[in-house]
């Protein structure tokens, strides 16, 4: 029975002089080989160079700020709620008086966790978020040797002051 | 006194030479590695190594720094004397051919007792091309030896392998060479060399690869088989074997395995130079032997050889990457029904061609 009709059949004559002496097919072979040396190599020296990510990728989180350097994170709970892989924690506290340069709303995170180990990047909390307050930018996950380090604090995915600049100046993270 | 008229010089010169020999094969067989991996990664459209050192020039050294901080293992059930001594005899072997290669013409010194001649050939014996077939012939014993003692199966059937595998091209190297040697009328690889003077001489060129080609064919291949290399390495078929006879082996010991191996090849590269191709002859060697000075000359003479030298390496190296690894009854068909008559047919015409045409 056919399956595809891709099949060839095996030539099974028997082997002329010409590859009973091999060197024909030996200076074939070499031939293409040598054309390889001027061809472009295909590596890519990772630390130096590094190749541009697709527009869609989605890396580690990063909690956003307003313009003017206020959290916008108001702790509603929806990014872990809509998250599947069970990877936010997050508690809510009142804003004090004094501290509206902090924190843009009244209600504030004060403890907002991500489990990196749990994340699967699925970019889920990005859509839920009504505040714009978590994305996903373009950085690759490090790696470690402990466990505690992929649980990332709020200190760690809170926007440095040069994310923000990178974020004004071409629009992506 | 017996002991006053040794000449001193002369062995200084020559434990010089010896040691100036050994260091260049250590050093070549090193950067070998390295040219290697960059002919590999050239071929596949990589770069290769390029971390250590600049263009990866420090690899061969971050290799052997490695090897040796390797954990020692003998196997248990090993028989530990031949274990550690197959290694050994395999490089030792693969160190002793250099011997009676002439790496570049004599060149005089005028000192104040006279004017002293320096040969850059450890030893001229009149036998040399016999000695060197001796002595690889003895390397077979090292990878016997270890795969034999390590007390496993796959390195036994690949010692098995590389004893056949040897024994079955060196009878068609061995018929190949004596019609070389039916030309040469000696066996000396200094004369030789001299034979083969310049580039061309009484309307022909020189050099015996131009006299006798197909002996320098069957010649190449069968030094492919000899030095268990691709598409010959049936001794270490990774996909047979695993590793074949060095399995058991790590640290320096499988080093020196990895190692001698590349020692012999650039050993082969100069003996098929210094057969097929001149030596060190290069074409007007003649106006400029006349235009520079004798210690000049001798140095350009050694460097035209070690391009000729590293050509065949590079050669060696293009066709491991290039062809697949041949099956093993293929092997044997191709050394036994292919190369032993084509060399016997190459040294009936010689010989032929030599009693009707010149015998004077």
């Amino acid at each position: 029975m056919q399956l595809t009709k891709r099949a060839v059949n095996v030539d099974r004559s028997p082997m002329t002089l010409g590859e009973k002496i091999y060197l024909p097919a030996i200076a074939k072979g070499l031939k293409i080989t040598m054309g390889h040396i001027f061809k472009k190599k295909a590596t890519v020296s990772y630390p130096e160079q590094t190749r541009p990510f697709s527009p869609v990728f989605r890396g580690l989180h990063v909690l956003n700020r307003d313009e003017q350097g206020r959290e916008k994170c108001t702790a509603c709970g929806l990014c872990a709620l809509a998250c599947p892989a069970e990877a936010i924690t997050m508690e809510a506290a009142e804003r004090k008086k004094g501290e509206e340069h902090l924190y843009r709303e009244e209600k504030y995170a004060a403890r907002y966790e991500i489990n990196m180990l749990r994340c699967i990047f699925c970019g889920y909390c990005e859509e839920a978020c009504p505040k714009d307050a978590v994305y996903l930018s373009e950085t690759i996950m490090p790696s470690n040797y402990s466990r505690d380090y992929f649980i990332y604090k709020k200190e760690d995915l809170l926007i440095t002051e040069e994310q923000m600049k990178k974020r004004a100046a071409t629009g992506k993270g | 006194m017996l002991l006053l008229s040794i000449d001193w010089i002369f062995i200084i010169e020559k434990v010089a030479l010896i040691l100036v020999i050994i260091l260049a094969s250590f050093g070549i067989a090193a950067y070998a590695t390295w040219g290697e991996r960059k002919v590999a990664a050239i071929m596949q459209d990589r770069i290769g190594p390029a971390r250590a050192g600049i263009f990866g020039l420090l690899q061969p050294l971050a290799d052997g720094g490695k090897l040796f901080f390797k954990e020692e293992i003998v196997p248990d059930r090993s028989t530990k004397t031949l274990f550690i001594l197959g290694p050994a005899l395999f490089m030792i072997t693969a160190l002793m051919t250099s011997a009676v290669i002439p790496w570049g013409p004599d060149f005089t010194i005028s000192t104040d007792s006279g004017i002293r001649t320096v040969s850059l050939q450890v030893a001229d014996i009149n036998i040399g091309i016999l000695y060197i077939f001796g002595v690889v012939s003895l390397g077979i014993y090292g990878v016997m030896l270890g795969g034999w003692s390590s007390n496993n199966k796959f390195s036994l059937l690949s010692a098995i392998r590389a004893a056949s595998q040897s024994i079955s091209y060196e009878l068609a190297m061995g018929l190949s060479l004596i019609a070389v040697l039916m030309l040469t009328g000696s066996l000396s690889l200094r004369d030789i060399v001299s034979q083969q003077h310049g580039f061309w001489q009484d309307g022909y060129f020189s050099w015996n690869f131009f006299k006798q080609p197909v002996a320098f064919l069957v010649f190449l291949v069968c030094t492919f088989a000899e030095l268990n290399r691709a598409p010959f390495d049936m001794p270490e078929c990774e996909s047979e074997l695993n590793m074949g006879y060095h399995q058991e082996y790590s640290s320096m010991k499988l080093g020196l395995y990895l190692f001698a191996e590349y020692i012999n090849m650039f050993i082969s590269s100069a003996v098929l130079s210094t057969v097929f191709f001149g030596g060190y002859n290069f074409p007007w060697m003649d106006q400029v032997a006349s235009a520079v000075p004798s210690g000049l000359f001798s140095l350009i003479c050694v460097s035209v050889l070690m391009i000729k030298v590293i050509g065949f390496i590079l050669f060696f190296m293009f066709i491991r990457w290039t062809l697949p690894r041949f099956r093993y009854d293929q092997l044997l068909n191709l050394g036994w029904k292919g190369l032993i008559p084509l060399a016997l047919l190459n040294l009936v015409i010689t010989g032929g061609v030599i009693l009707f045409f010149f015998n004077k």
